[in-house]
């Protein structure tokens, strides 16, 4: 059906063709070439024969002159005389010329069309292959996605089987399950039976072995032995069970002596490395506060609260007994918000510095990367413009010196212009270099600056590393804490032989004081407390002002006059140089 | 290091004296007492008839020797060679026989377990304790020899008594919370004792000295549970190991597990060496790296073998065992802690060819010494960190942090090394073949490897 439909839309398509073809030649034709078109033409030239005779020659005239006329030639043919057989020659000659000519156009027409016909035919042919290809495709394809249905439809029945089993199987553990806990019971119970039987049968051996009066029960002994602490026995008395008893929770208490004491060692230590922590914590944070508050008003607001607190709990830890539950939580809260603030710090430190990786930095001699970046494409461009140019160029003398070779006067005539054109060349391809020289040096001095620019990243980074480092390793408990447990092991964990229990007890660790002396945080910390401390000192005329502009003061000095303004106030903690430039 | 002459034993019975100056040997009815230094024999003991059992008494003065086919125990001082001591259980039959910790008193346990005598050298005292449990271990002495606690069954409950070892009294007794107590055993420092459930069920029980239950621990349900229970020297840990292949360690504080060893059949921890031990035939062995001269003497008729570090991953060959039998052979059966609490060795039932080394400082594993049989046998050195093995060939394995060596044992007429004893020095070891015993000496200087 559908082939067929389709040759018919293709016919339909043809005759179109057709038509539109003969509604482009002239109109006067239109007839003509729809008689000439058919084949039938050829058979009817006996009735064409037949058509004039001696007699009929002025009807036959007339009648072809009316056809001309139709055709819209111009009616010429007409009888020399009356009576006379003959035609005038010449219009008919032309009539025919012209039917001749028209005929030739038609006969082109025809072919034209027949080769149409014949590429149409073609393509058809293409299209129906095609299309049956196609249609095998969909087929294919079809069939294709009904055997994946089916796999589908059997993996579905699969799984349902499947679910199916594992329900099965589900149902079996939970009968099997209960199997085992009926014959669990059972087998406990036969087994209680059997125990109590054998019970039973035991005591009966043991009655009748002690009926028997079994002689052969007995010890031989050449004489009694002493006792291995030579002491002599004991009566039993209510007195000697009530020393038992003594004595063993007296054995008892001692272990949990022994065990309290290790946990009291630990916890001490334990607190030891809170406290430590928290110094250390509060002295890197205290020079916190100027840098920050630069920053936001708000930060500092609240570092200044947690500050405030931070003092009471303090005076408030220092009044009371340190073992005491209230103190030991108010340490462990402050540890908490030390801890808090230092990651909070340690953040912002992270940020400051990816901020300062990003933002184009206001020093002269440093470039930002966008300008440095814009001025490599401007120079990109120029480079291209320049080889544009040039190629140019090239294909122009390329072209001259193809036509000089035409002739040679023009070749003479033109070794001047090309000389010129050399010179002119030479002159600009001068300047280029010149041009590149110089683009090659600003490159140079580019790229000198990005290194440049990494150089100082990366040193600022090692910086930040090392202070970094420092601050956490001078803080941090956990080494100093490795140490003094690997030496003595107090904690659960660690592994420890028995004699070493009994002289790792006696021997108190060492406080550590050198953690605290060693800690320092030369950059960072010094610019960021110089500025409060040099009003400190200036307000307590500890220091001439000459230390403004000595940059390079040696760190031990400033300590120095540090430690001095703290001996002046003699209050613990570096909180006081918050208070300093307050009073 | 050398070794000493072979001389005969029966029964696998030689023991150094607790003193650590005799050895005592018994072959078949004799029980010979020997120097330890000069191996001379210092005395000669005729007992009724072959000896089964052999005992020091904790002050070296006197020995047990309990023949349990006739319910006989004859007893020995080695101050007094014609004193004499017989005791006859009688008609009720006897199964195992051993001190108290003062060596004045004997417990014998009947047949059926039907009872305990206690029978005393001072005073020829006798006294009975009822209802022993038969199990793996129903009977322990603390370290200090103060206390000995026994597991008993009444009325198809577990009870533990725990008698004071001075003059019997009972101190305690308690019910546990147990369905079939399997075994019992007394922290070394002598006040907790740790209760174990049959391998049913995995359950760990521990017992203050005064009876209160301390804690309760237990993995998981269902399959069969614990299989072997070691406590660290320092009374810190409590090592268990099960049938599901792990051993678990629990802390002396809140009594929780704080690490689990597991024992896999590949072993891709960097961290740990693995050992392989290598036959080499004595073809070969004229360039091959021996440890000690001695072994190339004797190797003429036995292969030599020598330890390689085996590249990761390792592969430890793996026996499935039979599902229908009882007590299948798979989990952890034998654990023991070095003297310093530093290392703890174990052995995988399904895995016979393997010992394991855990560094109980960085809760991890150190080494595993893959041998070529199956382990019969491993102790530590009472004094150092030093793992003493034998596989039932001639030959003799020792592990230190170190490393690894394997010793032939010079003896002639193929000696093979069926169990092990280190003397208390820490200086030599007894090594135990199967009716031959030879000692073997480490050098003083020498270190480990």
């Amino acid at each position: 059906m559908g082939d067929w439909g389709l040759t018919e839309t293709s016919m339909d398509n043809y005759e179109i063709s057709i038509l539109s073809h003969v509604a482009m030649s002239p109109s006067r034709h239109n007839n003509l070439m729809s008689a000439y078109s058919l084949p039938s033409s050829k058979s009817s030239y006996s009735v064409i024969s037949a058509f004039c005779t001696e007699d009929n020659i002025p009807q036959c005239i007339s009648y072809i002159n009316q056809e001309l006329g139709s055709l819209g030639l111009a009616a010429h043919i007409q009888a020399d005389p009356p009576g006379r057989a003959s035609l005038n020659a010449a219009p008919a000659l032309n009539a025919m010329y012209e039917l001749l000519q028209i005929h030739r156009r038609s006969m082109n027409n025809v072919e034209e069309l027949e080769k149409e016909q014949l590429k149409k035919t073609s393509t058809l042919e293409h299209m129906q292959t095609s299309n049956s290809r196609l249609k095998d495709q969909l087929e294919l394809s079809i069939r294709e996605k009904s055997g994946l249905h089916e796999t589908e439809r059997q993996l579905q029945l699969k799984l349902k089987t499947l679910q199916s089993c594992l329900k099965t199987e589900k149902d079996e553990v939970q009968k099997l399950q209960s199997i085992i806990a009926s014959r669990a019971s059972q087998y406990s119970h036969d087994a209680k039976r059997k125990e109590r039987e054998a019970a039973k049968l035991k005591e009966r051996l043991s009655q009748l072995l002690v009926d028997r009066k079994d002689k052969k029960l007995a010890i031989e002994m050449l004489n009694s032995v002493g006792r291995s602490d030579g002491k002599r026995s004991h009566w039993k008395t209510a007195k000697a069970t009530a020393s038992r008893e003594a004595e063993m929770y007296k054995s008892l208490l001692s272990d949990y002596e022994a065990s309290q004491r290790a946990l009291m060692l630990e916890n001490a230590e334990l607190q030891k490395v809170l406290q430590q922590m928290k110094k250390e914590m509060m002295h890197i944070l205290s020079p916190c506060p100027p840098l920050n508050r630069g920053g936001s008003a708000e930060e500092s607001q609240e570092l200044g609260d947690s500050d405030r607190e931070e003092r009471s709990a303090e005076t408030s830890r220092e009044t009371l007994d340190q073992s005491c539950e209230h103190a030991r939580e108010q340490l462990t809260n402050s540890i908490r918000q030390q801890w808090r603030k230092l990651r909070n710090h340690v953040q912002k430190l992270d940020n400051q510095a990816s901020l300062v990786q990003n933002q184009p930095p206001s020093n002269a001699e440093v470039i930002p990367l966008e300008t440095h970046e814009h001025e490599v494409e401007r120079m990109r461009l120029e480079v291209q413009q320049c080889k544009e140019f040039i190629h140019a160029q090239q294909q122009l003398l390329q072209q001259q010196l193809n036509t000089s070779f035409d002739d040679e006067t023009a070749a003479l005539l033109n070794g001047c212009y090309t000389l010129e054109e050399k010179e002119r060349l030479k002159e600009e391809w001068r300047l280029f270099d010149e041009q590149k020289r110089n683009f090659e040096k600003e490159r140079k001095n580019f790229t000198e600056a990005a290194i440049r620019l990494g150089r100082e990243k990366r040193a600022f980074e090692e910086d930040r590393a090392a202070w970094l480092k420092h601050q956490f390793l001078s803080m941090t408990p956990f080494a100093d804490r490795m140490r003094s447990s690997s030496s003595d092991g107090q904690s659960a964990l660690s592994v420890k032989s028995e004699p070493e229990i009994r002289t790792s007890s006696s021997k108190a660790p060492p406080v550590k004081s050198s953690a605290y002396t060693t800690f320092s945080t030369p950059k960072s910390s010094k610019s960021a407390a110089v500025p409060s401390t040099i009003d400190v000192c200036r307000t307590l005329r500890l220091i001439p002002d000459y230390r403004e502009s000595s940059a390079t003061e040696d760190e031990e000095s400033w300590l120095k006059s540090k430690s001095k303004v703290c001996s002046s106030d003699l209050s613990i903690f570096s909180l006081d140089e918050d208070k300093n430039p307050l009073t | 290091m050398n070794f000493s002459e072979v001389f005969k034993q029966s029964n696998q019975l030689c023991k150094v004296s607790p003193d650590g100056k005799y050895l005592a040997t018994c072959v078949q009815y004799r029980l010979v007492i020997r120097d330890v230094n000069t191996l001379q024999i210092l005395n000669l003991y005729t007992c009724l008839d072959q000896i089964s059992h052999m005992e020091w008494s904790s002050d070296s003065l006197f020995i047990l020797c309990a023949m349990y086919k006739r319910a006989l125990v004859q007893v020995w001082s080695l101050e007094q060679p014609d004193w004499h001591c017989k005791i006859d259980e009688g008609s009720i039959g006897l199964v195992s026989s051993r001190w108290s910790p003062d060596g004045r008193h004997i417990l014998n346990t009947t047949e059926f377990h039907l009872r305990i005598t206690v029978w005393s050298l001072c005073t020829k005292a006798v006294s009975y304790i009822k209802y022993p449990k038969a199990c793996q271990k129903g009977l322990d002495f603390s370290r200090d020899g103060c206390y000995m606690a026994l597991a008993e069954r009444r009325d198809c409950k577990d009870y533990v008594s725990i008698f004071v070892c001075d003059d019997w009294h009972l101190l305690r007794h308690f019910e546990t919370e147990t369905q079939d107590l399997s075994g019992l055993e007394w922290s070394p420092n002598g006040c907790v004792l740790a209760v174990w459930e049959s391998c049913l069920e995995y359950k760990m029980s521990l017992y203050s000295l005064d009876g209160r239950l301390l804690s309760t621990y237990s993995a998981y349900e269902w399959s069969l549970g614990i299989k072997s229970v070691s406590w660290s020297p320092s009374s810190q840990f409590l090592a268990i190991g099960s049938f599901d292949e792990k051993v678990r360690i629990l802390n002396h504080i809140t009594w929780k597990k704080i690490a689990q060893f597991e024992h896999p059949a590949i072993i891709d921890n960097t961290k740990a060496t693995v050992y392989k031990e290598i036959e080499k035939r004595p073809a070969v062995s004229s360039d091959e790296m021996s440890l000690h001269d001695i072994t190339v003497a004797s190797s003429l008729f036995s292969t030599q073998s020598k330890y390689d570090i085996s590249p990761l991953p390792v592969q430890i060959p793996v026996v499935k065992p039979d599902p229908d039998r009882a007590n299948p052979k798979i989990g952890v059966s034998a654990l023991a802690f070095s003297s310093d609490s530093r290392y703890i060795a174990t052995k995988n039932d399904n895995m016979a060819t393997a010992v394991w080394v855990w560094d109980m400082q960085k809760l991890r594993l150190e080494a595993v010494l893959e041998q070529t049989s199956t382990i019969r046998c491993f102790q530590w050195d009472p004094r150092r960190p030093r793992l003493a093995l034998c596989t039932g060939n001639s030959k003799l394995y020792l592990w230190s942090p170190g490393g690894c060596v394997s010793v032939q044992v010079p003896a002639e007429g193929g000696f093979q090394v069926h169990s092990l004893n280190w003397h208390c020095s820490g200086d030599s070891l007894i090594l135990i073949g199967k009716d031959q015993l030879c000692l073997c000496y480490m050098d003083a200087d020498q270190n480990n490897e």
